[in-house]
């Protein structure tokens, strides 16, 4: 009863705050939203039994990659216009389109099991488990980690090449 | 259902006291917040009277026996002023700011242990959970920022992002050397696991976070953010009556949250002889914040130069270094008496803060960018 509650009152603020984010005009206020539809996230999270994702998604969406949205927003003049339109619109109309389509027929035709095992109550351990031991993920962690560091460097090595540029 | 007394924190039924789920949760919740703005108070006058004996000068000794009526009479006089709005303010995030920057500060206390068990929740992620939570403070500030339509203000937030990006770092890195001792993230046995202070078995730990700690709350000397000579006051320029009370109370509970939680992870928290545990809770809290003043009145403010290479050069590669001796501790040598690890440890973080304060160069008084 109190999970469905739960439950309900955080589906309609992922789903008010994601259409909200689409909507809005302002940038910095959609990137505000976008925040609270990551809470709204965790919180699902947390009555699916996942404490440490529920942590995890909050530290990493909302500590780390929002505040980079908002100093990329902060950085940027002529905020409160909004997005101004371009040529783009109608492919990205049919681009967004398509994507929903795919969306909705995985979601409705994939077959969604259910695990007749309680939830486990302290999930911290075996995520580590599964993640770094032998028979884990430990090669697809490493190569996303790898990846990552790769794209930062690249990053730093082009705004640097132009900065030298430009002297 | 028991009636809640005062004698009742004597008995030890710690997970389920007092009474049902909603008594607990009733309960605790009062305790949070009343121990929060009480200690809020006794912070502002400990600090202010602690810096003018280092000072050498009075402090607030006027109102009341020994000025402590002082931060109530602040509190009355900003709690009456006018709250005055910029005209060009974006409103609901001017109006929202200070209470997304108050809210996670609140929820820091719920998972710090007054006693075996006495919190209001005892998560197994405890730690992680504050490292999560503190990190939405950062919005608040943000929004502070961005919605008083000032420049000033921004600039301030923008430091901010700045500064506690980085530091949030190498304090992680120092949280995980104590989680790697303890072997769990739960405070409470963060805690009962301590029966020596992380202190001695982390003392380079205890330096970084401290540090990074001073940083990510913007106490000075890292407190650019709010630095009166250059940008007024920082990202809540724009702020008066109420809503500066706000972020004036979010400025001290920070701290003295932080100061819980070093005591928690590096003082082994509520345990101490002869005293009630929350006592010592709140004396080893006191304490911390008493290093933060004594901090502060010492150090010079750093440039943003200074403030971003001391985390990426001096900081970071230190707590990877903790966290490498750390791991190969704990993994080779698990059943070793732990009061090798501090003698080791101890030689280990003077070494290397001696070395890296060798190697490590903050610019020399100019600007390096």
């Amino acid at each position: 009863m109190g999970q469905a509650v739960a439950f309900w009152i955080m589906a309609v603020v992922i789903v008010g705050a994601a259409l909200a984010v689409v909507f809005l005009r302002n940038v910095f206020r959609a990137a505000l939203l976008l925040i609270l539809c990551f809470i709204g996230v965790a919180g699902i999270y947390i009555t699916l039994s996942a404490d440490f994702l529920a942590a995890v998604q909050i530290l990493v969406y909302v500590g780390a990659i929002s505040v980079l949205i908002i100093l990329a927003i902060m950085m940027t003049r002529g905020i409160q216009k909004g997005s101004p339109a371009n040529k783009l619109r109608i492919p990205a109309v049919i681009v967004a389109a398509a994507l929903l389509g795919i969306l909705i027929y995985a979601v409705t035709t994939s077959p969604w099991n259910v695990s007749s095992q309680p939830p486990l109550t302290d999930t911290t351990g075996p995520l580590a488990t599964q993640l770094f031991s032998e028979n884990g993920y430990i090669l697809p962690v490493l190569t996303g980690a790898t990846l990552l560091l790769v794209a930062i460097l690249g990053a730093i090595v082009i705004t640097r090449e132009n900065k030298e540029n430009k002297k | 259902m028991e009636p809640i007394s005062a004698g009742a924190l004597d008995i030890i039924q710690p997970t389920y006291w007092p009474g049902n789920y909603w008594w607990h949760w009733l309960f605790y919740t009062v305790v949070v917040i009343v121990f929060m703005l009480v200690m809020v108070i006794g912070a502002i006058y400990f600090e202010r009277r602690a810096m003018g004996k280092m000072q050498t000068r009075l402090g607030p000794n006027r109102t009341g026996p020994f000025g402590l009526l002082q931060p109530i009479a602040d509190a009355v006089k900003v709690l009456l002023k006018e709250n005055i709005v910029p005209g060009v303010a974006d409103k609901i995030v001017h109006f929202l700011a200070p209470v997304i920057a108050f809210t996670p500060v609140l929820l820091i206390f719920t998972v710090i242990p007054f006693q075996n068990g006495a919190m209001l929740a005892d998560l197994n992620i405890g730690i992680l959970f504050i490292v999560a939570v503190s990190s939405i403070a950062t919005v608040g500030v943000f929004m502070a920022g961005w919605g008083s339509g000032n420049k000033y203000s921004l600039l301030g937030a923008m430091r901010n992002v700045a500064a506690v990006v980085s530091y949030e770092i190498p304090m992680v890195l120092a949280i995980l050397g104590v989680v790697m001792v303890t072997g769990s993230l739960s405070m409470n046995d963060i805690v009962n696991a301590q029966n020596i202070p992380n202190i001695l078995v982390q003392p380079l730990g205890f330096l970084l976070f401290f540090t990074a700690a001073c940083a990510e709350i913007n106490r000075s000397p890292f407190d650019l953010m709010e630095a009166d000579s250059e940008l007024t006051a920082g990202f809540h320029t724009e702020y008066s009556g109420m809503r500066f009370a706000m972020f004036y109370l979010v400025e001290y509970a920070e701290a003295i949250a932080m100061s819980a939680v070093i005591s928690t992870l590096f003082l082994s928290g509520w345990r101490g002889p002869w005293l009630p545990p929350w006592l010592w809770l709140i004396i080893k809290t006191f304490f911390v914040f008493f290093l933060m003043i004594w901090v502060r009145t010492i150090m010079p403010r750093v440039r943003i130069d200074q403030l971003m290479g001391l985390a990426w050069k001096f900081l970071f590669p230190l707590a990877v270094i903790n966290l490498f001796a750390t791991a190969i501790e704990v993994l080779a040598w698990p059943d070793a008496s732990q009061w090798i690890f501090v003698g080791v440890n101890i030689v280990l973080a003077g070494a290397l803060v001696f070395l890296g304060s060798r190697l490590f160069k903050t610019g020399l008084g100019r600007v390096e960018v």
